[in-house]
């Protein structure tokens, strides 16, 4: 019996004297963190997506508390609900910025642009990209090998097997740039989600010669200039066989889109055309609301 | 026999194309040469549109280090410089020559005789390599004045010639062997002045015995060509296999084969350095299998380099096959799949392979099952399907301390896969992003 007391006392002993041990040890070695840190990471989404820049939710937290205001920091998955809350939390207030959502500036479908060879390889857009041009021969198409909708943490991307380009779903999107960094070509785009979630942009990144382009795709912006020539504010550059529209200069008067010859520019989320005058008299409108989001 | 330590496969051998002697190949009527033939920088065009060039003449001259000369194989009129998409669909910079007869450079010996003795010094060898554009027509096609030029810390023991040709269905080097025997010796025999060693092995798979014989009695007329015959393994004919199974060595990881001693060269560059020195004629031509099961009939030819893919397909078997599923540039364990037929050939070319549809497609893939063939298979000593699983799951940093750059992309691994995994398909994604990497470290 007395074996048991022995190695009762002697554990005893032992855990005694390490617990004072470890006390003076924490004592000496205590991190003092912020609470706000935790506070903050609590009121982040916890997507951890790295659409911020930074390394995941906590490392984006630890960045307000030492910044101790929001200039320059983002989180673009929670959006304005969020930034009021971290504002609020932080005691400043928050940046003003206009919403975005991911574009696929690419209109290379089945359709337009059909496949002329058969790729079986790995199904992984970097891969198929550093080995040859695609399928249909565009070295600036979408490849629909689906690496940006792998990227998406939040579900918002989809390839459309019909046409074998991906989708965005625009209510799911929050503009975390997850899938810009994923696509090889550069194809997808942040754009301003615009007044009533309309935008007007150019679908094709093919930089080739007019004629070389659409070979490639019928759809292919060719370079001609005249979206150019007709867009009354100047949104329009074309710079080596691209147009590119900027969409903070543009007032989506949709001029360039029937203008296109190759129906490379896109209009979307607009009403069914049902008259031509009802076009510009939304224009103005649009000026307005811009002019008032920059002040 | 020899032959290498580690791994290899044993693929289907499929040398159907044997018999076939070499053809040449009729001119064009016009043609592009492509200024990125080789290892490195593109050569700058050093003709402007209108100009006529002569067979032979300099058009592409090598600024920068890693970059070969690049010569007119066409007399005619330079039509246009501009981009030329090569046979994967990627844009290069290109001449487009307008062909008009054929006229060759008055320096260039065409007559038949064969110039035995060569009398420049090592250092002349070599700058006239550069000068005449040689590059290695093993596959790589990286500059042969660059490979000849040796550091002074360093010292080259052996010169190995590689006539192994491992690669299943190609016969273009075999076919040169059994027509060029003298003029590859006299190529060798200058290689070996170059770099000033005693002895050049030439290694030769057992599978050929036309070629060993016929190089075994030319040799003997030599002083220092050793005919190795080797046992057939693939990959005998990759670099580091290939100083493995000769002389035993291996190439530590991130070295390089001099490093070793040792000075690898393809019999074909041998044919090349023998008539650039010895007839001054630049790099213009190569040997180049067409070849497939399915097709009517097997050729050899000498083809100038800008003939494009469709006249080569064209002129040997008239249209192609209608079961045809594939159509490959260089061996079907390392060549890549052709996607445009226009473009032109280039230095390095070594055949067109035509798979039939059947053969073509890849089986399903399913599960590793943890079986351990593709590190069997891997001659490298590496382990494919790991990489596998850390490429696919981003770890790109942590295949890189598994040697990931080791990977000579052979295709043993995804040979041998049971479950049909694209292992090599992985292995290649991962050392793209691994080397994007350690480029962004770097600066």
């Amino acid at each position: 019996m007395s074996g048991i007391w022995t190695a009762v006392l002697i554990l005893s002993i032992i855990g005694a004297i390490f617990a004072v041990v470890l006390y003076f040890v924490a004592q000496k070695f205590k991190v003092v963190e912020d609470p706000l840190i935790d506070e903050i990471a609590e009121v982040l989404p916890g997507a951890n997506c790295g659409g911020c820049g930074k390394a995941g939710c906590r490392a984006m937290a630890e960045a307000f508390v030492k910044q101790g205001n929001m200039d320059g920091l983002k989180c673009p998955a929670g959006g304005e609900t969020v930034a009021k809350k971290v504002a609020e939390l932080l005691g400043c207030t928050p940046e003003e910025t206009e919403p975005q959502v991911a574009v696929v500036r690419c209109n290379g479908t089945c359709a337009n642009a059909p496949a002329k060879t058969h790729y079986d390889g790995m199904q992984d857009c970097a891969f198929a990209n550093s080995l040859y041009t695609g399928e249909s021969g565009c070295v600036f198409g979408c490849l629909g090998l689906g690496n940006c909708a792998r990227a998406c943490q939040f579900d918002a991307l989809k390839v459309d097997p019909e046409t074998g380009l991906p989708v965005v779903d625009e209510s799911k999107c929050v503009a975390c740039g997850a899938c810009v960094k994923a696509c090889p070509r550069g194809i997808i785009e942040l754009r301003n989600k615009g007044m009533k979630d309309r935008r007007v942009f150019v679908a094709c990144r093919n930089k080739e010669k007019g004629g070389d382009a659409r070979k490639a795709c019928f759809a292919a912006c060719i370079g001609c200039g005249k979206c150019a020539k007709t867009c009354p504010f100047g949104a329009i550059t074309v710079e080596n066989n691209l147009a590119y529209i900027d969409f903070n200069i543009c007032k989506l008067c949709r001029k360039c889109v029937s203008e296109c010859p190759t129906g490379a520019i896109h209009a979307v989320n607009f009403p069914p055309k049902v008259e031509k005058p009802a076009a510009p008299a939304t224009a103005p409108e649009a000026t307005a609301e811009k002019v008032e989001v920059k002040a | 026999m020899k032959t290498f330590a580690m791994g290899g496969v044993h693929p289907e051998e499929n040398k159907i194309s044997t018999e076939a002697v070499i053809e040449q190949f009729p001119l064009p009527k016009t043609a592009v040469v492509l200024m990125t033939q080789h290892l490195g920088a593109p050569a700058t065009p050093c003709v402007a549109k209108g100009d006529k060039v002569k067979v032979g003449q300099l058009i592409g001259k090598a600024e920068a280090f890693m970059c070969a000369n690049v010569h007119s194989p066409y007399s005619g009129t330079v039509a246009k410089i501009e981009g030329c998409k090569d046979a994967f669909g990627i844009v290069k910079p290109a001449i487009y020559i307008n062909v008009e007869g054929d006229e060759w450079e008055p320096t260039i010996d065409r007559s038949a005789t064969i110039v035995r003795e060569c009398t420049l010094e090592p250092k002349a060898i070599t700058e006239k390599l550069k000068e005449m554009g040689i590059v290695g027509l093993g596959g790589a096609t990286f500059p042969a004045h660059i490979k000849y030029s040796i550091a002074p810390d360093k010292k080259a023991e052996y010169l190995i010639i590689n006539a192994v040709e491992c690669e299943p269905y190609l016969t273009s080097d075999h076919r040169v062997m059994m027509e060029h025997a003298e003029e590859i010796c006299i190529g060798v025999s200058i290689l070996r002045k170059a770099l000033g060693v005693p002895n050049a092995y030439i290694g030769i798979e057992n599978n050929k015995p036309g070629p060993i014989a016929t190089m075994k009695a030319m040799a003997a007329q030599f002083e220092g060509i050793i005919v190795q015959p080797l046992k057939v393994k693939y990959p005998q004919g990759a670099e580091k296999q290939l100083i493995n199974a000769i002389t035993g060595r291996r190439v530590p990881s991130g070295k390089l084969p001099i490093d070793v001693g040792c000075v690898v060269s393809n019999v074909g560059t041998a044919f090349a350095v023998y008539e650039a020195i010895q007839k001054n004629k630049p790099l213009i031509q190569n040997i180049l299998t067409v070849t497939g099961k399915k097709l009517p009939s097997q050729h050899n030819y000498q083809v100038r380099v800008g003939t494009t893919y469709a006249d080569l397909i064209a002129h040997s078997i008239g249209t192609l096959p209608p079961t045809t599923g594939k159509i490959i540039s260089g061996g079907p364990m390392m060549g890549k799949a052709v996607s445009n037929l226009d473009a032109p050939t280039t230095k390095g070319a070594s055949s067109v392979l035509v798979i039939d549809e059947s053969e073509a497609s890849r089986a399903p893939e399913s599960n590793c099952i943890r079986c351990g063939k593709c590190m069997n298979a891997c001659p490298m000593g590496l382990e494919p399907y790991l990489f596998s699983a850390l490429v696919k799951n981003d770890r790109i940093e942590e295949a890189g301390a598994h040697n990931i750059l080791d990977c000579i992309e052979c295709g043993c691994c995804f040979f041998s896969c049971p479950a049909n995994k694209p292992l090599l398909d992985e292995i290649r994604l991962g050392k793209n992003k691994y080397r994007a990497i350690m480029m962004a470290k770097k600066k």
